[in-house]
């Protein structure tokens, strides 16, 4: 007996560890149920966060644009019985007014991380025979690695823009020839041309974007695509990604411009991961709940059989209080136990599974590992839940009528 | 009237089973009884005329359906729960026929066990007070030894050192030597005796032993639910 220990704790435990057999069953139990839970979260949140990262790589959380022009019909009334022709009209460049007022705003914003102006149009890269269509991506660096990390991204030369400097991803590098150090001229379709030196190479993970996207100064961008002083976009990276359409829409109402979420435009890999994370939940809940009634039907037992011992207690002038916290203990000591059981079963077969799960090149096919962070919710999950399936045999044992125990 | 010795004192106590259906029956018709300290007293009487009934009404684990019942002059039919569980812990021991240590614990553990409900958790003063009453009992050397390893005879020594522990005014016995051989319900029955002597602790002892209830000082006897004689002898 630990002289600090209170008397519910000392029964606690040495109840626990009287009752050997059913207390080691119940604890394996509760820790292979804590494995499936934590083996899964970790697995769905890996595979989830590395989609997104991926998704994310290339993009902004949400993109500020001019809004659409509302064509307007040509006569009021054609009076030709077809009624007005509506037409959409082709987007031209258009500048976002005012936007470093509406910069300095948003950057005060606590759920945006980083605002960076863009100033993007279609043009043509011309090398030697070669003449792609590309789009032309007017940044300033230094803000935009703060929204797509292109800094992590350069696999040649380096990010540096300066006036008459761009960047290429690695397929227009193969596709026009040229490497860092190399000349490329840009065409844009209002007859502006300009030249740039190549100071680097990008590779974002996505073929079509490392053969489109040419990133120069926002200086060059505006001029080359009749911009001046104006920019096309406002590229925002967000502290919580998964709050983007709600900021995008709040944005969309107080700015009059069009907002647009990673979430709207991934909508279907969104859904996708939604429904992923509804399903696993399902899943863990009744894990959780299979749980919590082993525990307590273990207890339940433990409490008539000890009934004779409990009502001996009540007569040593135990009260019903000692012995429902005696019992609810038992439940979360249990629990506690099995969640680090099972949060070392669920490292082994994340190891395991990285051994198997791997990309024909043999490296691992993604980066899962068991979190500090999980351990301590799966842990505090546990106990709460044995904590609350003792709840009711801890009853009985503290309602127990100790002449009827004694007796029996 | 209570006595300023009087350690138990029950007026017209009546206890029924079963109170408020078509099967409620009567088992204590008014019973009056006293005990001063220093009593050593033998209840007795046949198989099923109320003994353990009466014995867990005093004990406070139970509650009388009419009457007074007082303990060291406190009455008790108004206490909550909590009350009654606190005065029957430092108040009265308890020494059942079947031993009931807990087995989780040593010898040693389950004669501090009133005193760590009490208290709440363990001390020094504890461990010191319950180690000398195992010596008192003769169980020195078995202080650490799991409960359940220990003799019938051994094991009701240990159950009279809990009893013990937190001083009590009264204790109450229920047929504390019915599962011993007689050498051991002898040496039981001397132990509870030299303490009654040494200390003035007052003992109400269940027994069917009518040899062990003539060496007592008073003899009460049960019939039917009621005192038909009260001799003392002492
Ligand atoms: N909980 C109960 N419900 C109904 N009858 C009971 C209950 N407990 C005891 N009795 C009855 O009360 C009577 C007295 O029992 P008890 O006090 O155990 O007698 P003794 O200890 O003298 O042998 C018996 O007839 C018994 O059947
Ligand atoms: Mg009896």
């Amino acid at each position: 007996m630990h002289p600090w220990l209170p008397f519910e704790w000392i029964a606690a435990t040495r109840f626990l560890r009287e009752g050997r057999m059913q207390s080691l069953l119940i604890i394996v139990g509760v820790g292979v149920g804590v494995s499936v839970i934590v083996f899964m979260s970790a697995l769905l949140s890996g595979l989830q966060s590395n989609l997104v990262k991926r998704t994310l790589s290339s993009q902004a959380h949400i993109v500020l644009l001019p809004p659409e022009e509302v064509a307007r019909p040509q006569t009021e009334d054609a009076g030709n019985g077809l009624g007005p022709l509506i037409q959409k009209q082709a987007q031209r460049l258009r500048s976002i007014d005012q936007w470093q007022k509406l910069r300095a705003r948003l950057s005060t914003l606590p759920e945006i991380a980083a605002v960076s102006p863009v100033a993007s149009g279609p043009a043509f890269a011309v090398r030697g025979d070669a003449n792609k269509s590309v789009t032309v991506l007017g940044i300033e660096p230094e803000n935009y690695i703060r929204v797509v990390a292109l800094d992590e991204k350069m696999v040649a030369g380096s990010l540096r823009l300066n006036a008459g400097e761009a960047l290429i991803g690695i397929e227009l590098a193969k596709d026009v020839g040229a490497g860092v150090g190399d000349k490329l001229r840009l065409n844009s379709s209002n007859g502006a041309t300009d030249t740039l030196i190549i100071t680097g190479l990008f590779d974002l993970g996505n073929k079509g974007v490392n053969a489109r996207n040419v990133y120069v100064s926002l200086r060059s961008a505006q001029t080359l695509l009749d911009l001046v002083g104006g920019i096309s976009s406002i590229d925002i990276g967000l502290v919580d990604i998964y709050g983007a359409e709600k900021l995008a829409q709040r944005l969309a109402a107080e700015t009059g411009l069009q907002a647009d979420s990673w979430i709207k435009t991934n909508a279907q890999f969104f859904t996708a991961l939604t429904s992923q994370r509804v399903s696993s939940n399902v899943i863990r809940f009744f894990v959780g709940l299979s749980v919590a009634f082993g525990i307590a039907s273990v207890l339940v037992v433990s409490v008539v059989q000890r009934a004779k011992e409990i009502g001996i207690l009540r007569a040593m002038g135990a009260t019903r209080g000692q012995l429902l916290r005696t019992f609810l203990l038992q439940g979360g000591i249990v629990g506690l136990c099995g969640s680090l059981i099972g949060s070392a079963l669920a490292a082994l077969f994340l190891a395991l599974w990285q051994t198997l799960a791997r990309n024909a090149d043999g490296t691992p096919l993604f980066v899962i590992s068991v979190e500090p962070g999980l351990v301590f919710i799966a842990a505090a999950g546990a106990t709460l839940v044995g904590t609350l399936a003792a709840f009711i045999p801890a009853r009985r044992a503290a309602g127990l009528d100790p002449v009827v125990a004694i007796r029996g | 009237m209570a006595d300023a010795e009087a350690v138990l004192e029950l007026a017209d106590v009546h206890k029924s089973y079963g109170t408020g259906t078509a099967l409620e029956i009567e088992i204590l018709h008014g019973i009056d009884l006293q005990l001063q300290r220093g009593e050593f007293a033998a209840l007795i009487g046949p198989s099923g005329s109320g003994k353990s009934t009466l014995l867990n009404l005093i004990g406070l684990l139970d509650r009388p359906t009419g009457g007074h019942l007082a303990i060291d002059g406190q009455a008790t039919t108004k206490l909550d729960d909590g009350a009654l569980t606190r005065l029957r812990g430092r108040r009265i021991g308890f020494v059942f026929q079947h031993h009931l240590l807990i087995p989780a614990f040593t010898a040693l553990e389950n004669v501090m066990m009133p005193m760590l409900v009490d208290r709440g958790r363990p001390d020094a003063e504890m461990r010191e007070r319950a180690a000398t009453l195992l010596e008192q009992v003769g169980l020195g050397e078995r202080m650490d030894n799991p409960a359940s390893q220990l003799s019938g005879g051994q094991q009701q020594r240990v159950a009279i050192a809990r009893a013990l522990v937190m001083q009590p005014a009264l204790v109450l016995a229920d047929e504390p030597t019915g599962n011993l051989d007689t050498h051991s319900a002898d040496d039981v029955f001397a132990l509870m005796r030299a303490i009654n002597v040494a200390r003035q602790t007052t003992f109400l002892i269940v027994t069917h032993d009518q040899r062990l209830a003539a060496r007592c000082d008073r003899r009460i006897e049960l019939v039917d639910g009621r005192i038909v004689a009260d001799v003392k002898t002492a």
